[in-house]
């Protein structure tokens, strides 16, 4: 008790003073006041100057404030929350709006006529038309492209993580990092000196062969990822029953560990769904359904997006804003229920 | 690879060099299963080293096709007229402009993104950490052409005001001056390139921040740290070559952006000192804009162009993974 009253009449040595709990949100008030008199003043009419304004006084404003107080240490450990802070809102900025026009110019053309009709017969500079042969070339270019990435991809982490050391194994390792990497129109530039090699004309399953390229790096992350992650009892516990190693890891580890590598196939898919740049060289592109990817040129999501905005037309533009949502909401979809299969299926690690 | 190295390698007297081809082949001969298991994923590992080797000499081999016929120099010359009769054609305006736009990108993205990833990791309300990181991780997946609409369209109206603002302050470096005009140069690209991947180095950055080990910020705060001091002292420096790869992963993903670039830039094949005119390329953006109206000559022009790009992502891409496989104790999944 007594101790107390003590520190109560004599300052402490071991804790400087402290500016109170609600000074930053005080600072925060007159700061803004003051820009906003500032820019009323000298005729500012751009908010966003007002806001660097405020900004500005904030940060200097504290750390004045604080360095007074409480000494140049804490005023700049003020001054440093305060700019991570900003620079979280100043990135939130164009994330919102770029979700927010999304949204709000998509929904304008965006119905049922629009999801089942294509382009055929309608000019770009005419409203009307859909985004059907779109969607049909995407599904059957992705979906392919699946098919060829996932069942390598899969393999490919079974060896890195079941079998594989030495020299091949890591070499594997070093080439699906720089494959991670490669530029998706480098991916489509490769599948194109093939085309020209054997003259070929674009169409839909060239550009899944290039997507497969980019996607299959993504799906052997992931999967090898999954496989560390199960318990090595359980190979053991097969293994010392005298199941082969081939029947322990079908039976065993993948079924563990399936959750895990079912989400990131999805991720990959909802990565490779939207790469535009293969699809323009390899698939080119049609205003017609084309339901057979592998001959004649098919269109696809992205790229009639690309297209849409190319023709500089103000119905284009709707119609490109309009499958911007669509591919958008596709995507978001399969990434919320890929992270849902994930917390749902996961191995409890206990981190 | 810890859990397959003790329960293969364990049983196995190895005092000489392990010799791993007897062993596969004593397993094998024991169980026709096995041999075909590991055949084929052996197989794919495999396949992916042809696919990569494949990559390299068919790019190579039609860029050659092209670069023969050049009448210019291939690295410095300032045009790209494949259609006329002796072709002349040279990435010179197309390696400045991909190289300054990745640089304006990086110089505003990196200080942002790790200051964000120290926002989740340690100023952020505990309950909203989890929430953000999620949204990071979404704006992640959205495609890039959705970028390159929104950039067209919203962000290119909304910079009419600030190359104002720096022609009329800052005009007089040169880099700065402005001649009007839309606002579709080399610094738009490196805005929306710099908002395309924020997300890539947040998430890597993030992941090294959080494990920074608890006992060192722990004796930071004990030694009377404020939680600046803390991260000065005992997190950066920890997390140091992590946010070096992560940028590296983001500059390699910068320098291949096409779509994004292709929709916001109006290209033309010159080089301007000042960053706010119009004009100049990147190595994708020119492919994919030449690509339509070109020959089959002009295609394998742009596949010479797309040869200088790949080597250049490898080149990135290679050092950040040599950082990051420096640092065992990181594991780089999400990368």
């Amino acid at each position: 008790m007594s101790n107390a009253t003590i520190a109560d009449k004599r300052p402490s040595t071991l804790r400087g003073a402290r500016l109170p709990k609600w000074s930053p949100y005080a600072i925060a008030a007159g700061s803004v006041a003051v820009a906003i008199g500032i820019g009323l003043a000298a005729g500012l009419d751009s908010r966003v100057q007002w806001g660097l304004i405020a900004g500005l006084l904030y940060v200097f404003g504290s750390y004045a404030i604080a360095a007074r107080v409480e000494g140049r240490r804490q005023a700049k450990d003020r001054v440093a929350t305060s700019l991570v802070w900003v620079a979280f809102l100043l990135a939130v900025v164009p994330l919102v709006s770029l979700v927010w026009t999304t949204i709000a110019r998509g929904v304008k053309v965006l119905d049922v006529y629009f999801l089942t009709h294509s382009m055929g017969v309608v000019a770009d500079s005419q409203p009307g038309g859909g985004i059907y042969h779109a969607i049909l070339g995407s599904l059957e270019q992705v979906g392919l492209a699946t098919l060829i990435a996932a069942p390598i991809g899969v393999l490919t982490a079974i060896y890195l993580v079941e079998y594989g050391r030495g020299g091949l194994a890591r070499s594997v390792t070093f080439f699906v990092d720089v494959m991670t990497g490669i530029p998706s129109i480098v991916a489509g530039l490769f599948i194109l000196s093939l085309m020209l090699m054997f003259d070929m004309q674009p169409f839909g399953f060239a550009g899944s062969l290039a997507l497969a390229i980019l996607m299959v790096p993504v799906v052997v992350r992931s999967t090898e990822e999954m496989l560390k992650l199960v318990p090595n009892e359980l190979r053991e516990a097969s293994l010392a029953l005298g199941v082969p190693k081939w029947r322990t890891i079908l039976k065993v580890v993948l079924p563990t560990s399936i959750g895990g590598i079912t989400t990131g196939i999805m991720l990959a898919i909802a990565r490779i769904a939207g790469e535009t740049a293969p699809v323009l060289l390899l698939v080119f592109g049609s205003k017609f359904i084309n339901a057979n990817p592998f001959e004649g040129a098919q269109a696809s999501l992205p790229l009639y997006i690309y297209q849409q905005y190319g023709s500089g037309e103000t119905p284009a533009y709707d119609r490109a804003w309009a499958a911007s949502l669509t591919l958008i909401a596709f995507v978001m979809i399969l990434n919320m229920v890929a992270r849902g299969i994930a917390r749902w299926k996961a191995p409890k690690t206990g981190r | 690879m810890d859990i397959s190295t003790q329960s293969t390698q364990s049983p196995l007297p190895t005092p000489q060099p392990p010799p791993t081809e007897q062993r596969r082949a004593a397993r094998g001969a024991t169980r026709p299963g096995d041999r075909i298991f590991l055949g084929l994923s052996r197989g794919s590992g495999i396949l992916l080293l042809v696919i990569m080797a494949a990559i390299a000499v068919f790019l190579t081999y039609r860029a050659v096709l092209a670069i023969s016929e050049d009448e210019g120099n291939f690295l410095t010359t300032f045009e790209w007229n494949t259609n006329t009769v002796p072709p002349v054609f040279g990435i010179a305006v197309l390696a400045f402009g991909t190289i300054v736009s990745s640089i304006i990108a990086m110089v505003i993205a990196v200080p942002i993104a790790v200051a964000i990833a120290l926002f989740l990791t340690h100023y952020a309300p505990r309950r909203l950490r989890g929430p953000i990181a999620y949204v990071i991780d979404l704006l992640a997946a959205v495609p890039s052409i959705v970028y390159g609409l929104w950039g067209a369209m919203v962000l290119v109206p909304h910079l009419t005001g600030l190359f104002g603002w720096l022609d009329a302050y800052l005009g007089w470096t040169g880099i700065f001056s402005w001649e009007g005009g839309a606002p579709r140069s080399m610094f738009t690209v490196g805005i929306l390139l710099a908002i395309m991947i924020l997300p890539i180095i947040t998430n890597v950055s993030r992941e090294v921040f959080r494990q920074v080990p608890q006992m060192h910020e722990e004796a930071a705060l004990a030694l009377g740290a404020t939680r600046w001091e803390v991260i000065r002292m005992a997190v950066i420096p920890f997390g140091r070559s992590g946010v070096i790869s992560a940028s590296m992963l983001g500059l390699g993903r910068a320098l291949g952006e096409t779509m994004a670039v292709a929709t916001v830039l109006s290209p033309d094949f010159i080089i301007h000192g000042s960053l706010l005119n119009p004009g100049g390329g990147t190595f994708a953006q020119n492919i994919a804009s030449k690509f339509s109206e070109a020959t089959e000559f002009g295609r394998d022009a742009l596949i010479a162009s797309g040869l200088v790009l790949f080597v250049i992502t490898l080149l990135v891409n290679g050092a950040a993974r040599a950082i990051i496989a420096r640092r065992k104790e990181y594991s780089g999944a999400n990368a």
